[in-house]
């Protein structure tokens, strides 16, 4: 009964680290951009629901949509402002120019908000846990599972079903001949990389409770996006969201079973996973 | 004729600096050099100290022997090169008296071999490996040592029936020292220790929590950095841990007075033990707490802060005796000091340069709707347990 509390568990964090991650994945198989500063984004979304929560009373539950708008907004200024002209550079400017951000909103963060960890009270009914055939349930946890397995329900939809969807699957596939089918990329690049920051933004405020929250954030955790995305390639949703569920439950797992192996294990079955296949969990065989 | 000009100027100049230097030598401030951890991960150590510091300074009076006192602060955003570095300009530039801070174990130990070199006063106000006093006698310790802590608390907590404990820790030295002094005292008053590490990067506790569910010990001793600890309490709450019999305990580096009041109910009712509480019952923590407050915009003290106001009263005393005289004149003058601090009464072991105080039990209550370390047991006059006494 105790592994399937674990199970239970990971599963909640490996679906946070989903909604966390899967706006990066998007955006890097869309413009092939490595953008590190993604963590920036979540942490800007902690920051909101907890600015709110505590400054202004409102309630969790509302500033989670709140979250998600403001990173969303934040993320469509950046793409048209910052990001923008860095698409035709090389990655490793890429990479230097996001790296610089990260480094650049943490110390902003630390000024205004100081460095100590933020604390949330959520409402009581998210609280405690309880039991269903005799497995023990936290509450939040269930809560957390529920809302990004809606959330990951829906992408996968929208990837899958509709027309901007398949307008994006076209796009990451290959943006030139998509351009030339009169596919606005740019258009729709601004867009994925908004709603992905705002993703990131909500899983951010989701987080606050499980993983904490200080300015050091988006470093904390850009390991761990980078994990899911090489894990879980960038062509589907579906790729990040089982790599990012693969990711919780080992982690959780591993330590408890093996405390000694810290977070050992975590590393250790990436390195298994990319040997065995290079280009992600999903990825299609290249023709 | 340009030549002539210069050499008028410099002329000039120079009985200028020398006009004005006359009177600064007769004052000549006794300057004392603060070397904390002002931004960084660590900030909030460095943030505590130099408001204690300026707090003490402002209500003794920035005279000693009529020379004025100047504090210098610099801040070594807590790495250790960096610290050796500003000690080193500060010594040599500044030409300090003293030098004091020191936020991590690892920035005090960097810097004694120049406190040697320099015979230079090194107070450290927060570090507190066992070790650091040994690495050089110009070392005076106003903080805390990590055994003095968890070793009687390991000795107290079997004292009350308890006999089997988890402990908790993060995987870093501190985590390491704790583990070891508590389990050592535990286990030689008859007590069984099972000891887990977690990693210092952990986002999430739920499988070590797990564990301890399972193996249902009557204790849970828990050591992770200040701010993690109210994430860590909460789990506990969160997983019912609470109701199933398993009292949760720790050093009062867990209940930081600095945050304890954000952590909400997830705190209420945890017994530490630690050297300080900003509810400390004595008319002169009193009036500390609230000057502390006024000053610095309704903050709340914690250990750290004291470790700086403290540092300071052995520094000022140390420097009275000496009339300002710094070196090994000074170390030998703070040696054996004895006084009433806020935190309770301490002083200087003359052998070892370390802190004897007086080690606090205490439970997390609410008192007058705020979150409070209530002290209800008192350890009286503890020296580092892991030196013997000579």
């Amino acid at each position: 009964m105790a592994l399937l509390t674990i199970l239970i568990d990971g599963v909640a964090y490996g679906m946070v680290l989903f909604v966390l991650a899967c706006g990066l994945s998007v955006t890097l198989g869309l413009m092939n951009f490595v953008n590190l500063a993604h963590g920036a984004f979540a942490m800007a979304g902690g920051y909101v629901t907890v600015v709110l929560m505590q400054r202004f009373g409102i309630p969790f539950l509302w500033t989670l949509p709140a979250a998600f708008l403001a990173t969303a907004s934040a993320g469509w200024l950046l793409e048209r402002s910052l990001y923008r002209p860095m698409y035709a550079k090389s990655h490793l400017d890429q990479v230097m120019f996001s790296i610089g951000l990260v480094f650049m909103s943490v110390a902003a963060m630390k000024y205004v908000m100081g460095s100590q960890q933020q604390i949330i009270q959520l409402p009581g009914w998210l609280l405690g846990r309880f039991e269903v055939l005799g497995v023990s349930v936290g509450r939040y946890r269930l809560f957390v599972i529920v809302v990004c397995g809606a959330l990951a329900l829906g992408l996968s939809w929208i990837f899958a079903r509709t027309l901007f969807g398949s307008r994006l699957r076209a796009a990451v596939d290959d943006a030139r001949v998509a351009r030339g089918l009169g596919i606005p990329v740019n258009a729709l690049f601004a867009a994925t990389f908004a709603a992905g920051s705002g993703l990131a933004g909500l899983g951010g405020a989701l987080g606050v409770e499980l993983l904490g929250l200080d300015p050091t954030f988006p470093l904390k955790f850009m390991i761990y996006f980078l994990i899911v995305v090489t894990v879980g390639g960038t062509s589907t949703i579906s790729g990040p969201f089982f790599a990012a569920m693969l990711l919780g439950v080992a982690d959780v797992a591993g330590k408890y079973l093996i405390p000694q192996a810290g977070s050992f294990i975590i590393y250790a079955l990436m390195v298994v996973l990319l040997v065995l296949r290079p280009d992600g969990l999903f990825a299609r065989t290249k023709a | 004729m340009t030549l002539r000009r210069t050499i008028l100027k410099t002329m000039l100049g120079a009985g200028l600096a020398a006009a004005f230097a006359m009177p600064a030598i007769a004052q000549e401030p006794i300057r004392i050099g603060l070397i904390l951890p002002m931004t960084g991960p660590f900030t909030s150590t460095g943030r505590q100290i130099s408001a204690a510091v300026n707090l003490y300074v402002q209500q003794k009076g920035a005279t000693i022997a009529g020379r004025p006192v100047q504090v210098i602060l610099r801040d070594d955003t807590g790495v250790a090169d960096v610290t050796r570095r500003i000690a080193q300009e500060l010594i040599v530039n500044e030409k300090v008296t003293a030098i004091a801070g020191f936020g991590l174990t690892p920035l005090a130990l960097a810097t004694a071999p120049l406190a040697t070199q320099a015979k230079m006063p090194m107070v450290v106000m927060a570090a507190a490996t066992s070790v650091i006093v040994d690495r050089s006698p110009f070392i005076v310790r106003t903080a805390q040592v990590v055994p003095q802590i968890s070793g009687p608390f390991g000795t107290w907590i079997a004292q009350q029936g308890t006999r089997r404990v988890i402990t908790i820790v993060s995987d870093y030295a501190p985590g390491h020292d704790v583990e070891t002094s508590f389990s050592q005292a535990f286990r030689e008053a008859g007590g069984q220790v099972e000891n887990i590490r977690v990693p210092l990067q952990n986002p999430d506790f739920s499988p070590f929590l797990q564990r301890v569910a399972d193996a249902k010990p009557e204790a849970l001793l828990v050591f992770v950095p200040s701010g993690v600890g109210a994430q860590f309490m909460k789990q506990f709450v969160e997983r019912g841990m609470d109701k199933t019999g398993i009292r949760l305990i720790g050093t009062g580096d867990v209940t930081d007075d600095d945050i304890l009041n954000g952590m909400g109910d997830a705190a209420m009712g945890v017994v530490t033990a630690h050297h300080y509480s900003a509810a400390h019952p004595s008319a002169m923590n009193k009036a500390f707490v609230e000057a502390f407050a006024r000053a610095n915009n309704n903050m709340r003290p914690n250990f750290m802060a004291l470790g700086g106001y403290d540092g300071m009263h052995a520094l000022y005393e140390g420097l009275k005796k000496t009339g300002g005289q710094g070196g090994e004149a000074l170390v030998e003058a703070m040696k054996g000091l004895s006084w009433e601090s806020p935190r309770g009464p301490i002083s200087i072991d003359p052998q070892t340069r370390d802190i004897i105080q007086n080690v606090y039990i205490r439970r997390v209550e609410r008192v007058n709707g705020e979150l409070f370390n209530v002290e209800f047991h008192t350890i009286p006059n503890v020296r580092d347990p892991s030196k013997p006494a000579r």
